[in-house]
C-alpha cells in the first residue's frame, strides 16, 4: 500500500510517498526528520497490523510548511536518505 | 424552491438523517452479526451485517461528542431489529473519530474500509475510489479484493467537501439535497471560482451574486472548481476504470457529473440503495463491518 501525503496548489504539487510493503518499521526516518513530521503507526494490512512510518496526524495538512526546508531541490531529504528499504520518497513537480 | 418554508430560521444545510432495516432477512444467534461504525467529521454512519450481508443501517449527524455519536448511530441502525450490542460478534470503528468508538473491538482507517465497502457495493471490478467526505477527500486505488494499493489524502482543509457544500447551501438558501440539481441548471458552465477554500469562496460568491450572477451560476462555478480539484487528486493516485465515488457527496449529482467530465470517465452507476441497502454514503461502515466478520472468523480459528 502506497500512501501519498502532500498538497497541490499554485506552486506545484508536493508529496511524501511511503510504501508500506517496503517499510520495515525501523524508524530511522522518524529519527532524522528535523520537523518531527513522521511517526511509526500501526497500519491494518491484510487483516494484520503492521508497524510502518507515516506522516503524523498533526502534520498531514501542514506539509506545505513542515516539509519546505527539505524539498528535493535542496538535495535529498533526510528521511529519504535514511531509508535503507527505499520505502520513502518525495515527489515535487513545480508548476 | 417553492416547497421550502419561507421561515427565516430554515437551516438549508441540515440534511436528513435516515435509517433502514432489511427485515426480510432474519437474524439468529448463531449468525455472524457484525457492525461497522464510521464516525465522520459531519456524518456518523453505522451498518449491521449478518454473515456478510447488509441487514440494517443508520446515518446521522456527528455531534460534538464522538463516542456519543458512535453510540447513537449504532443504536439507530439497530432500532426495531431486536438486536442488542451484546449480540454483535465484532464491532469495527472507522472514520475521523474511529478511536472514539467505545464499543468497538478494533479501529481501522477509513481508507481500508472505503475500498472494502466499494468492492462490496459495486463488485471486484472497482479500481479507483474517490471518497468525498465532510471534511476531506481521499483518492484510493485498490485491487480486485478491495485491498488498498495506493492512496492520497487531500491537502490542508475542508475545501471542496461536504462541509463546503453545507456552507454554500446556507449562503444561497438552497436545501442541501437539491444542491446538485440546482448547480446543473445553467445554460453554460461558468468558469470555476478561483479558490475552493470555503472561507474565500464564500467571499467570492458574494461578489458574483452582487455582480448579478444567478444562484445557480454561482453554485455551478463553485461545484466546477471542486470537481477540478478532485479530478487532479485522482490523476495523481492513478485513474483506472472502474471508478466510483463514495461518501456523502456521491449523492451530489452536480459534483458527480462534473468529475466525470473532468476525467472523461463515467462512474459506475449508483446502486439502487433504497432497495438493496448498498448506499455509497455508508461504504465505510459496510467495509468496517466486513472486516469485523473477517477478524471474528480469524479469532475463532486461532
Amino acid at each position: 500500500m502506497i500512501t501519498h501525503y502532500g498538497y497541490s496548489d499554485g506552486s506545484g504539487e508536493y508529496y511524501i510517498v511511503i510504501d508500506a510493503a517496503k517499510c520495515d518499521g525501523c524508524g530511522e526516518c522518524v529519527k532524522v526528520c528535523p520537523q518531527s513530521a513522521l511517526e511509526l503507526v500501526s497500519m491494518f494490512i491484510d487483516l494484520d497490523d503492521k508497524t510502518v512510518a507515516a506522516v503524523t496526524e498533526q502534520q498531514r495538512k501542514n506539509i506545505k510548511y513542515a516539509c519546505s526546508p527539505c524539498k528535493p531541490e535542496t538535495g535529498k531529504a533526510p528521511c529519504v536518505t535514511a531509508c535503507k528499504q527505499k520505502a520513502i520518497w518525495c515527489v515535487w513537480n513545480p508548476r | 424552491m417553492s416547497e421550502t418554508p419561507k421561515k427565516e430560521d430554515v437551516e438549508y444545510w441540515r440534511w436528513q438523517e435516515y435509517h433502514r432495516v432489511f427485515s426480510e432477512k432474519k437474524w439468529k444467534n448463531k449468525d455472524i452479526i457484525t457492525a461497522g461504525v464510521d464516525v465522520g467529521s459531519v456524518g456518523s454512519k453505522a451498518a449491521v451485517m449478518i454473515d456478510g450481508e447488509v441487514y440494517s443501517w443508520g446515518v446521522m449527524r456527528t455531534g460534538s461528542n464522538s463516542p456519543d455519536s458512535a453510540k447513537k448511530a449504532l443504536s439507530w441502525a439497530m432500532e426495531g431489529t431486536g438486536l442488542r450490542v451484546e449480540d454483535l460478534k465484532y464491532i469495527v470503528g472507522t472514520g475521523y473519530g474511529r478511536v472514539n468508538v467505545p464499543m468497538a473491538n478494533k479501529a481501522i482507517t477509513e481508507i481500508a474500509c472505503h475500498a472494502k465497502g466499494a468492492n462490496y457495493i459495486w463488485g471486484p471490478s472497482v479500481r479507483t475510489v474517490l471518497d468525498v467526505g465532510g471534511q476531506d477527500i481521499k483518492a484510493i486505488h485498490c485491487d480486485e479484493t478491495g485491498r488498498v494499493t495506493s492512496f492520497l489524502m487531500n491537502d490542508k482543509c475542508a475545501a471542496g467537501t461536504g462541509r463546503g457544500m453545507e456552507v454554500f447551501a446556507d449562503l444561497l438558501k438552497i436545501p442541501i439535497e437539491k444542491i446538485g440539481e440546482v448547480s446543473l441548471k445553467v445554460e453554460e458552465e461558468p468558469p470555476p471560482v478561483s479558490c475552493t477554500c470555503v472561507a474565500f469562496a464564500k467571499t467570492e460568491a458574494m461578489g458574483l451574486l452582487r455582480k448579478g450572477w444567478s444562484k445557480e451560476k454561482v453554485l455551478a462555478a463553485y461545484t466546477h472548481a471542486m470537481a477540478i480539484r478532485m479530478g487532479n487528486l485522482i490523476k495523481r493516485v492513478g485513474l483506472e476504470k472502474e471508478f466510483v465515488i463514495t461518501g456523502g457527496q456521491s449523492k451530489n449529482i452536480g459534483i458527480v457529473s462534473r468529475i466525470e467530465t473532468q476525467l472523461g470517465v463515467k462512474c459506475l452507476p449508483m446502486p439502487d440503495w433504497r432497495e438493496n441497502g448498498l448506499d455509497p454514503m455508508i461504504a465505510g461502515a459496510i467495509g468496517a463491518a466486513l472486516f469485523g466478520k473477517a477478524l471474528y472468523e480469524k479469532e475463532q480459528k486461532s
